[in-house]
């Protein structure tokens, strides 16, 4: 019996072994049969880009980078979208070759990433509205940025404060990880830009803050109390937009393109692409395709805002 | 003749006999040597992750004193200045544990008390792969359904604003835990002798009395496993709850009350933080906490095991 097992155990051991250093011959001759076959077939951009941030650019980065791959078949472009302060923090961090942003980088961001050896480097790709979207159902149809902020404070909780119904407001945001909470709190909650402007002010703590814009999206159609700000190229039928006054008396305008263009539309904002350094090689030439007149007409197939001219 | 073959053959058993033991000699020595040292890794790597813990970790409390951290109700870590408080995270970890805890386990222990003692065999083969299978279930899929299908149940029949609460999220975690309590308290309730509900029968004992005091206090320290699985699942679970919870900063008064556990609050965290940086360390500190709250429940039951041990040893 117990010859039996020894024999046994001697025969497992050398077959493991056996069948490690064939997978791993497998593994390198794969690699190295991979190589210049790539480099053989297709003359011109070999290499792969990481890019990874914002949610709200993910859409607009994944169909740039579908296009260059498909030009370039060398280049392999992954992108990711956890949000703006986690691309940030991959740039500072060294992990990612492109940062995808839809908010500036703080002062503070840049000191760490100076102290790390990174130096940011931003390039404008493209504008985007931030909508105010209720439920279809809901009989509110504007809001001025002061009642938004106070709706966001949760100093307004009740829909008959701003004209609708005699229900609690159920107020969704985006989690701190994304560019979306940090701009809407700036230019929103803490009134940027406007007379009232107040830097203490803070999200309310019965806001909830959803890991996703699409996450938002769907509770807001579903719920009829809610209200959400996602960035324009996720508004769909199922939500209604609020047209936002900048102040009680001007004209209430609803986000769209055309509105964030000629600027009437108030809660806009720049997207943004950060490198390290002035960007080379691959990940300049999938810039330059970004911002050439045929990325631009991308942006406006996804529902953001081309640069001007 | 006779004599002399009678030793050939002795010494040449000795000789295999001998051969044997050194190779069997070698092949436990390495075996035993695979074990041992399979055995320190996970000591090491267990010290490594407290000691990892504590190192990015504990500086959080130089930023912020300790009672204000654990104490403090405002989490705002992308301010100017941050200020970090994780009285929110820690209730609403509580109240989603407690919710998970209160329907998972009576509802298991008794799942698994048909199953070991009433159902008939065939019923008993087709059900607990079933629920077997039930626990492997991707969280990120729990969470999904837990938005679409229970949150809208819940908040219709609680008449709540919203469904997303830690309500939902504890009845989804319910559901989560149920396998594993279902299948390791029915594992403890097999393992108790036969002997022991024949002996019952014999008193006249009907079967729910077999059941109640003598089936399940006799595989009380299975069970107790099993729960403590259940509840540490419930803690440490992270994608579900933060899909389901709602993810708000108030201290939660109810469970019917969106609120982000302390799982998610990391989760939805981490990703923005700077490698080093403020809320980095005190993401770090909320992990310490769990850490502390799950090494305090799994102390408890260890406490509450031997307890009840011992009281069935007189």
């Amino acid at each position: 019996m117990l010859r039996k097992l020894n024999k046994k155990w001697f025969m497992i051991i050398p077959a493991i072994l056996i069948a490690t250093a064939v997978l791993l011959a497998g593994c390198t001759a794969g690699t190295d049969n991979a190589r210049p076959s790539a480099t053989s077939t297709v003359p011109g951009l070999t290499g792969a880009i990481d890019i990874t941030g914002s949610n709200t650019v993910t859409p607009l980065s994944t169909i740039w980078a579908e296009a260059f791959m498909k030009a370039n078949p060398g280049v392999n472009i992954s992108v990711s979208g956890p949000g703006s302060g986690a691309g940030i923090a991959a740039l500072i961090n060294g992990t990612t070759d492109i940062c995808q942003s839809s908010r500036v980088i703080k002062s503070t961001e840049i000191d760490q990433a100076k102290a790390k050896g990174v130096n940011p480097y931003e390039i404008k790709i493209a504008g985007d509205a931030l909508a105010v979207v209720v439920n279809p159902s809901n009989p509110v149809n504007e809001l001025t940025i002061a009642q938004l902020s106070a709706i966001y404070t949760n100093q307004i909780t009740n829909w008959k404060e701003v004209g609708g119904n005699d229900a609690p407001i159920v107020v969704l945001s985006r989690d701190t990880n994304s560019g979306t909470h940090v701009f809407f709190k700036e230019h929103v909650v803490q009134m940027d830009g406007l007379p009232t402007k107040n830097t203490k002010l803070e999200y309310g703590n019965k806001v909830l803050f959803l890991p996703s814009t699409e996450g938002g999206v769907t509770e807001t159609a579903r719920n009829v109390n809610a209200i959400f700000y996602p960035g324009l190229a996720y508004v769909n039928p199922t939500v209604k937009v609020l047209a936002i006054k900048k102040t009680a008396d001007s004209p209430g305008v609803k986000a769209s393109v055309e509105a964030s263009l000629n600027g009437t539309y108030a809660v806009s904002r720049p997207l943004l692409f950060y490198t390290n350094g002035a960007p080379t090689g691959i990940i300049k030439a999938f810039i330059d395709y970004c911002l050439s007149a045929e990325g631009q007409k991308k942006v406006t197939e996804v529902g953001y805002v081309p640069l001007s001219k | 003749m006779a004599k002399e073959q009678v030793t050939i053959t002795s010494t040449v058993a000795v000789a295999t006999r001998e051969s044997l033991r050194r190779r069997r000699r070698f092949g436990e020595r390495f075996i035993e040597g695979w074990i041992f040292s399979n055995g320190l890794l996970a000591i090491i790597v267990l010290l490594g992750i407290i000691f990892v813990l504590l190192r990015e970790g504990i500086p959080a409390f130089f930023y912020t004193p300790p009672w204000e951290f654990f104490f403090g109700t405002k989490w705002y870590p992308v301010s100017e200045p941050p200020t970090f408080g994780v009285a929110p995270f820690f209730i609403s970890t509580l109240w989603v544990t407690l919710v998970s805890t209160v329907i998972s386990v009576p509802v298991g222990i008794g799942c698994a008390a048909y199953l070991a003692e009433v159902a008939p065999d065939k019923v008993r083969e087709t059900v607990k792969p079933v629920v077997e299978i039930l626990a492997g279930f991707p969280s990120v899929v729990m969470g999904f359904i837990g938005m679409t299908l229970l949150s809208p149940l819940v908040q219709t029949a609680f008449n709540l604003n919203v469904g997303l609460s830690g309500l939902t999220a504890g009845i989804m975690l319910a559901f989560m835990s149920l396998p594993i309590i279902v299948s390791v308290s029915e594992d403890a309730l097999r393992a108790v002798p036969e002997e022991f509900r024949q002996a019952s029968y014999a008193l006249g004992a009907t079967r729910w009395e077999t059941i109640a005091h003598v089936s399940i206090p006799s595989a009380l320290s299975g069970i107790a496993a099993a729960v403590m699985l259940g509840v540490g699942r419930a803690i440490g679970e992270t994608m579900t709850v933060l899909m389901v919870a709602g993810g708000a900063l108030a201290v939660p008064y109810s469970p019917t009350q969106p609120m982000t556990p302390m799982t998610s609050a990391i989760a939805s965290g981490i990703g923005n933080a700077v490698r080093g940086g403020l809320q980095y360390q005190a993401l770090f500190a909320i992990g310490l906490v769990l850490f502390v709250m799950t090494l305090a429940v799994n102390l408890i039951a260890d406490r509450v095991l031997e307890r009840q041990k011992r009281k069935f040893e007189r």
